[in-house]
């Protein structure tokens, strides 16, 4: 266990160092991008003297190695700064954003990861019948669509048509959880449709893998019945590379849904750091990526180590 | 007729009741029931109080503020004018009334204003609205350290004082006879101000019909009525959530299926499909929103004329008009003065599509083609990128070589708009044509697009802003149009018209306002639940 403590350490200090590069990538590309904050929000509305009295208000005219470091400076004590826009704490600002995201991320993730596994097994149990061919074209064509495609289509048939579903996400804390459930329906179906095949080819192909191993056909021989070989003995030992693909596709449900929360109108981090980049408010630009890059840092650490619980084996690369 | 009309317009006043309504006009020999449908649709036009109003708006950023001095989107105008009031308000006729102010006065010569303001207004945190918040609200703007988009509005205005609690007079470095539509631009809201003379605008307090109470940029704002709104007969609704629906295909299903009550910026493509779905009605209003193409005029080959002249005869306006607009508009005529403005001068005569003109213009030139670069992107205006590609295809027959220049949509503003000499441009209009021609062709404007400069019309432009007297104000801005027309810098070809969309529940005036979008901005206030 111990050793798992090490490799854990070991990653959230490269971690943290990845952390920092992304930082100062993304601020170094803000840098360059045309135009700055103030210019961005009065727009054509723009004139140079309101640009400088602007730029002095928020301090946009020290130059960008001063801004990057007082920045690093009161990040490292904890302080995340301000939007540049909103004058709004970015932890504030943020967290109810992240809130949202995160919601739909797990009730996406509640309803795909079992639904993808399922699938999977089911598709390598009866491995070339008509039920693994269609399983497959099916998640195959709903992968193979661009997600706002699904997500319209959906809305034509369950919201416009059926009326079952609201056709937009307007989720506030106004509302209960199972209401906020209901509302986020449809966006967690459409990622659902998205993110399952590879989930489920992976789960597939993973067992069916296995399935050609000496220990496999021994317990065949043993007359077990194809169900319980899959789940007692092959499953188990294709469990690594499923976790893999299923933490990756989590992180995939956090940082990379702005398409489907710009079709539903869900207010999730994605949109926020859209207009951010778009308006060139750094901090916020900042606080998103670093967060996104968390999301996956943090999450590659969690596959690795279910990898390793599962398989104690990967723990001696050879 | 007109008796049926007068007495439609007591029953919507509740002047009469439905009984004396069926009776007389049934003596009039209509039938029972005609009478008895006619009575409805008139009560139902008096405007109710009630509902939730949910507004799905085109626009709205994460970086909104409550901060009028930045406000840049249809989305923060309609709060803002939903929160707080101005001076003066361009109703829904278009013409100018009092709001916050009872009325203003004028010296003979246009310089000096005194606006009487009313008495016992309250903002929303129980302080009585003085001269003190007037005057700081318009310093707030006015400042050196000023990062406000109006400015450059306020510039002229060289001292601002107040007399007693309740006047406010404005002195001015010349004559203008439009002051009181100035001060009701939308980034000159009356904030709440401390005896220090600092605004506050933090907390979206106003003296507006609705109280702010969640505001969540660029995603949801909800609003409650203001009990004690001054103003009679607006703000109708109890409540109001207002949420920013960017997606134009998500805010139209968001109507369809009864999420929202309104939306903002219908889909031009499919708006002909929206029309047919029931419980939907499409609106739409022919404003002063504009796209002009302005030519830098102190730049070869824009400098010369008749090369402004041949360019402007060598675009089809009316196939613009119905591939970019989709006939929802109306051409334009080489200068930014709307039918919905004031002094529109109609004796212009329109400017088509001519080769034959152009071709002889780029003779008088002395060159028998040009090849010129047009910038574009579709921050400019939606269509600005195709509206580029047609233009080069119709100049192409007058011997013109146009070569669009893709432009990035991020940063538009900042480095094509008034960097390059030719570029496409979209202007929401003004109210006066005063404000229209100080910003975007006085000489030395900020804004002044084409670098025009001619001497008469700058005269005419300062005679006009002091003239009093309407009808030889009327013949100096339509001089005025004909001078841009004739040698300006800039093709304006087409106006384009707002196009809204609202369920058949929702009930409006007859008529809406041009001036902005969603019945000028104010359709918070203006508009009710049938």
């Amino acid at each position: 266990m111990s050793q798992i403590a090490k490799l854990v350490a070991q990653r959230l200090a490269l971690g943290l160092l990845t952390l920092f590069v992304i930082s100062l990538i993304i601020f170094l590309c803000v840098e360059m991008l045309p135009g700055n904050f103030s210019e961005a929000i009065l727009g054509q509305a723009a004139t140079p003297e309101t640009v400088a009295a602007f730029n002095r208000e928020l301090g946009l005219d020290l130059p960008p190695h001063e801004r990057y470091f007082t920045w690093l400076f009161n990040m490292v004590q904890g302080d995340f700064g301000r939007s540049l826009a909103s004058k709004r704490e970015l932890s504030e600002l943020l967290g109810y954003r992240l809130e949202n995201t995160l919601f739909l991320a797990s009730v996406a993730a509640v309803i795909a990861i079992p639904l993808a596994v399922t699938l999977g097994v089911l598709a390598a149990l009866y491995r070339e019948s008509f039920y693994d061919r269609a399983i497959n074209v099916v998640t195959l064509s709903s992968i193979s669509f661009p997600e706002f495609f699904v997500a319209y289509i959906l809305i034509l048939v369950l919201a416009q048509n059926l009326g079952w579903f609201p056709a937009i996400s307007n989720i506030n804390d106004e509302l209960s959880f199972w209401q906020k459930i209901y509302r986020t329906a449809l966006p967690a179906f459409t990622l659902t449709l998205v993110c399952v095949a590879h989930m489920m080819r992976m789960t597939r192909a993973a067992i069916i893998n296995l399935l050609a191993s000496p220990y496999i056909e021994m317990a065949r021989l043993k007359g077990l019945r194809p169900t319980r070989i899959i789940l007692k003995h092959a499953l188990p030992n294709a469990l690594a590379p499923i976790i893999n693909v299923v933490v990756l596709n989590m992180a995939y449900l956090v940082v990379g849904v702005v398409l489907v929360e710009v079709v539903f109108v869900y207010p999730g981090l994605g949109q926020l750091f859209v207009d951010s980049v778009r308006s060139r408010d750094i901090p916020v630009v900042q606080a998103c990526s670093l967060i996104f890059a968390m999301t996956y840092v943090l999450l590659n650490l969690l596959a690795d180590v279910l990898s390793i619980m599962s398989n104690p084996r990967l723990l001696h690369p050879r | 007729m007109e008796k049926i009309d007068q007495l439609k317009q007591l029953a919507q006043n509740s002047k009469i009741g439905r009984r004396e309504f069926m009776s007389t006009v049934t003596a009039m020999g209509v039938t029972v029931a005609a009478a008895s449908t006619m009575w409805s649709s008139s009560v139902q036009a008096a405007p109710k109080r009630g509902g939730r109003m949910r507004m799905g708006s085109a626009h709205g950023n994460t970086t909104d503020t409550l901060d009028p001095s930045t406000f840049n989107n249809g989305s923060i105008i309609q709060q803002g004018y939903a929160m707080r009031n101005h001076l003066s308000e361009v109703d829904n006729d278009g013409t100018l009334v009092p709001e916050l102010a009872e009325g203003w006065e004028a010296s003979d010569d246009a310089s000096e204003w005194v606006f009487t303001l009313r008495k016992g207004v309250e903002f929303h945190n129980g302080k009585t609205m003085d001269a003190n918040d007037v005057i700081s609200t318009m310093n707030y703007h006015r400042g050196k350290d000023s990062k406000s988009a109006a400015k450059p509005l306020l510039a002229p205005v060289t001292e601002l004082k107040a007399d007693g609690k309740n006047k406010v007079v404005f002195k001015l470095s010349g004559g203008s006879a439009d002051f009181p539509y100035t001060v009701s631009d939308y980034h000159l809201a009356i904030m709440p101000a401390d005896a220090s003379g600092k605004v506050d605008w933090q907390s979206g307090v106003g003296t507006g019909g609705y109280i702010k109470q969640k505001f969540e940029p660029g995603v949801r704002a909800t609003y409650k009525r203001n009990p004690n709104y001054f103003k009679a007969g607006r703000a109708h609704f109890d409540e109001v959530e207002f949420l920013t629906i960017t997606d134009v295909v998500a805010r139209t299903n968001a109507l369809t299926t009864g999420e929202i009550d309104a939306m903002s910026r219908c889909d031009l493509k499919t708006v002909h499909l929206l029309k047919r779905r029931k419980g939907v009605k499409v609106e739409e209003v022919t404003g002063t929103l504009h796209y002009t193409i302005p030519m830098h005029t102190d730049v070869a080959p824009f400098d010369n004329n008749h090369v402004r002249m041949a360019l402007k005869y060598a675009v089809d306006r009316e196939v613009l008009l119905k591939t970019i607009l989709r006939g929802h508009g109306v051409v334009g005529n080489d200068h930014p003065i709307s039918t919905a403005n004031r002094y529109h001068n109609g004796d212009l005569p329109q400017r088509t599509y001519d080769l034959d003109k152009a071709k002889f213009h780029l003779k008088k030139a002395g060159v028998g083609s040009i090849s010129v670069d047009l910038s574009a992107a579709d921050a400019a205006f939606v269509g600005a990128v195709d509206a580029a590609v047609l233009y080069k295809e119709h100049a192409a027959k007058a011997g013109i070589n146009i070569n669009v220049v893709r432009e990035p949509s991020d940063g538009y503003w900042s480095n094509v708009w008034l960097k390059k000499p030719w570029c496409m441009v979209y202007w929401g209009g003004r109210p006066t044509e005063d404000m229209m021609f100080s910003q975007s062709l006085a000489t030395g404007a900020d804004w002044n697009e084409s670098h025009f400069s001619n001497k008469r019309f700058m005269e005419l432009l300062i005679k006009a802003r002091a003239e009093l007297d309407e009808d030889k104000r009327r013949v100096m801005y339509h001089e005025m149009q004909r001078i841009v027309n004739m040698d300006g810098g800039t093709v304006v070809p087409l106006f384009a018209n707002y196009v809204f969309a609202m369920s058949d529940k929702v009930m409006h005036d007859p008529k809406m306002a041009g001036n902005w979008d969603m019945d000028g901005d104010k359709s918070l206030e203006r508009w009710w639940f049938g």
